[in-house]
């Protein structure tokens, strides 16, 4: 009977293939660690923040007049409104959080080096697209922080030479940030990008299955077809799509349900911390959602310290070290432009950290204290420590693409295992 | 089929111009698209002047009142202030408010105002849009040897209380000076000059 349906619909549509192809018979490194669950990790944060979504805009109004309200409204009258909402708030940080790690896992491998150049920049791409999200539904709640970070970041544009001022007052519809701008980007928020980002994270997983899993030794699982011994090759059937171009060797396992079942014990773990901030710290000490946006916006009146959310604090750091508005946006942008550029920028054959020099380890290292460091700068009023402390970071964050880009062409790494060590 | 030999130039041509009347096409669609971007005509319209009583403001006070969704300051500056405005020149970006587009002419003076005690000025900071803050006693935590200004607290931009831009600091123009006149002895009316140019 179950076969019957199977096959049936199998005749119309290649499910039972397209299942095999990417789940059951895709071929995963053996040796991937915890570093590798943050990717399924970011899906279904992602799944949370489309659904929750979904029901916040049933009870949200996307007006000037009626949205602060409105979010109390879901905050007190809603039934289980609140959880929703912190569901989606912690779920936006959670998002980020998984983001960066998933970044910095393919930082530490390699995985943005040949051939896997196109899966990198899409990622970036939907690192860019979840960023513009993530603005946008801050403004949303119209309260304070939401209003001045927005008019802050939204004069960013204003920096540009000649169109600037021009292309600012286009974004906003407005003089300054007004009803205009809050449902412009209600309707960017709800609708544009979540179609945007499904879309993209769609290609980030065809050029990934196409190009195949990374893993944290860097070197390849397939061989050139014809150069694996029987003895060597894998015993598992993986597709034929895989198996009809390459050899592939003893040293992977199917995605399902092997690597399934990792992701869903780190889900367990994740899932865990998840409802610890929703149910016992939404706010997370000001830094999930900002004390002064529990205040209505007010267009007179500017908080006395504007930060954004902390996954944006990292580039604000270096858009406020740099003492002059042009060449601080520019450096801004360059911050993240020079991450999209990475598989370019690291002239190196040696994939993985573990074979790589010194002191691409201590480069690295440095890379990931200064993002934190920027991170905390960021999102701190300013003092005399950190008027010298963060343009260092913003110096050394630069400076590890420099470096990179010096030393890997010619590297001194060490010998690359023939397969897989564990 | 016909038995014509394929004709390549022809077909170029043929491809070529479809394609341009197909992008301009694309081109004029989005015309529609991106224009309903700008400001519409209720918030052009919203720009109306506002008239501003200062009969109650005192000494050293500063009142904000809204023109065109944006806060203006009204200060009343005391004689000692005054008089600090032409001593700290040399700390300035712009002292002599050579910048034409930031203040209209009768503003383009020592104290960037029309009435010398009345400072109006647009509280936007000129680096990201925030609204400084007023700062009247103790400003010499901020600038040494001044005592009162204005501080941004998003970026740290610094402003004496002529909205003159400090040296230093991110933001790179003297806060703007909206046209505004006295109607009376006791009201502004801002977002208008005395001709009546807006």
């Amino acid at each position: 009977m179950f076969k019957t349906i199977v096959d049936w619909i199998d005749a119309r549509i290649p499910m039972t293939r397209v299942y095999n192809m990417h789940m059951a018979q895709y071929p995963a490194p053996k040796n991937m660690n915890f570093w590798y669950v943050f990717g399924f990790l970011a899906t279904i944060v992602l799944v949370n923040q489309i659904l929750t979504g979904v029901w916040l805009t049933m009870s949200y109004v996307p007006s000037a007049e009626g949205a602060f309200a409105s979010v109390e409204y879901i905050m007190r009258d809603v039934e289980y409104g609140w959880v929703i909402r912190y569901m989606h708030s912690t779920g936006a940080s959670a998002f980020f959080v998984v983001v960066y790690l998933h970044m910095f896992r393919g930082m530490m491998y390699g995985s943005y080096q040949k051939p896997r150049e196109l899966l990198w920049l899409f990622g970036m791409f939907i690192y860019l697209a979840l960023m513009a999200e993530a603005f946008m539904g801050y403004l949303l709640p119209w309260g304070q922080m939401s209003y001045w970070g927005a008019q802050v970041i939204i004069s960013l544009f204003g920096a540009i030479p000649f169109v600037g001022d021009d292309l600012a007052l286009w974004i906003r519809g407005d003089y300054v940030v007004s009803g205009a701008t809050l449902n412009r980007f209600f309707a960017l928020h709800v609708i544009a990008l979540p179609l945007v980002i499904v879309i993209l994270v769609f290609l980030h997983i065809v050029a990934l299955h196409e190009v195949g899993s990374n893993n944290p030794d860097g070197v390849d699982v397939k061989r050139k077809k014809g150069t694996v011994s029987d003895e060597d090759k894998t015993k598992f059937e993986f597709h034929e799509y895989y198996t009809s171009k390459k050899d592939i060797l003893d040293d992977v396992v199917p995605f399902f349900p092997h690597m399934v079942l990792k992701d869903l014990m780190a889900f367990g773990v994740f899932i865990f911390l998840f409802c610890y901030v929703m149910f016992f710290n939404p706010d997370f000490y000001g830094k999930f959602i900002e004390h002064p946006n529990f205040e209505t916006a007010n267009p007179l009146k500017t908080p006395e310290h504007v930060f954004p959310v902390w996954y944006f604090t990292p580039f604000y750091a270096i858009l406020k070290a740099v003492p002059h508005k042009l060449m601080g946006v520019i450096a801004m942008f360059g911050a993240i432009i020079l991450l999209a550029l990475l598989p370019w920028i690291d002239r190196g054959k040696v994939r993985s950290v573990r074979y790589r020099c010194g002191l691409h380890k201590l480069n690295l290292w440095v890379f990931a204290i200064s993002f934190i460091a920027l991170g905390y700068f960021g999102g701190t009023p300013a003092t005399s420590v950190s008027d010298i402390l963060a343009p260092t970071f913003t110096v050394l964050y630069f400076a590890f693409f420099a470096a990179l880009w010096i030393y890997s062409k010619n590297e001194n790494t060490k010998p690359l295992p023939d397969r897989i060590t564990k | 089929m016909s038995n014509v030999p394929v004709d390549n130039s022809r077909r170029r041509f043929l491809t070529a111009a479809t394609t341009v009347v197909g992008g301009a096409g694309a081109v004029a669609v989005a015309v529609p698209f991106i224009a309903s971007w700008n400001p519409s005509a209720r918030a052009k319209s919203a720009g109306a002047p506002v008239e501003v009583d200062i009969t109650k403001l005192e000494l050293g006070q500063l009142i904000r009142v809204e023109w065109r969704g944006k806060p203006v300051w009204v200060v009343y500056r005391t004689p000692k202030m005054l008089e600090q405005l032409g001593q700290i020149g040399d700390k300035l970006l712009d002292p002599e408010s050579t910048e034409e587009k930031q203040q209209p002419s009768y503003a383009k003076n020592m104290t960037r105002s029309s009435r010398e005690e009345i400072l109006v000025a647009v509280g936007i900071c000129t680096h990201l849009g925030c609204s400084p803050t007023y700062i009247s006693e103790g400003y010499e935590e901020i600038v040494e040897g001044v005592n009162s200004g204005f501080f941004c607290p998003c970026h740290g931009s610094k402003f004496d209380l002529a909205g003159r831009v400090f040296k230093g600091v991110p933001a790179g123009l003297n806060l703007q000076i909206p046209p505004y006149y006295y109607i009376d002895d006791t009201t502004i009316l801002i977002g208008k000059d005395k001709e009546g140019a807006a």
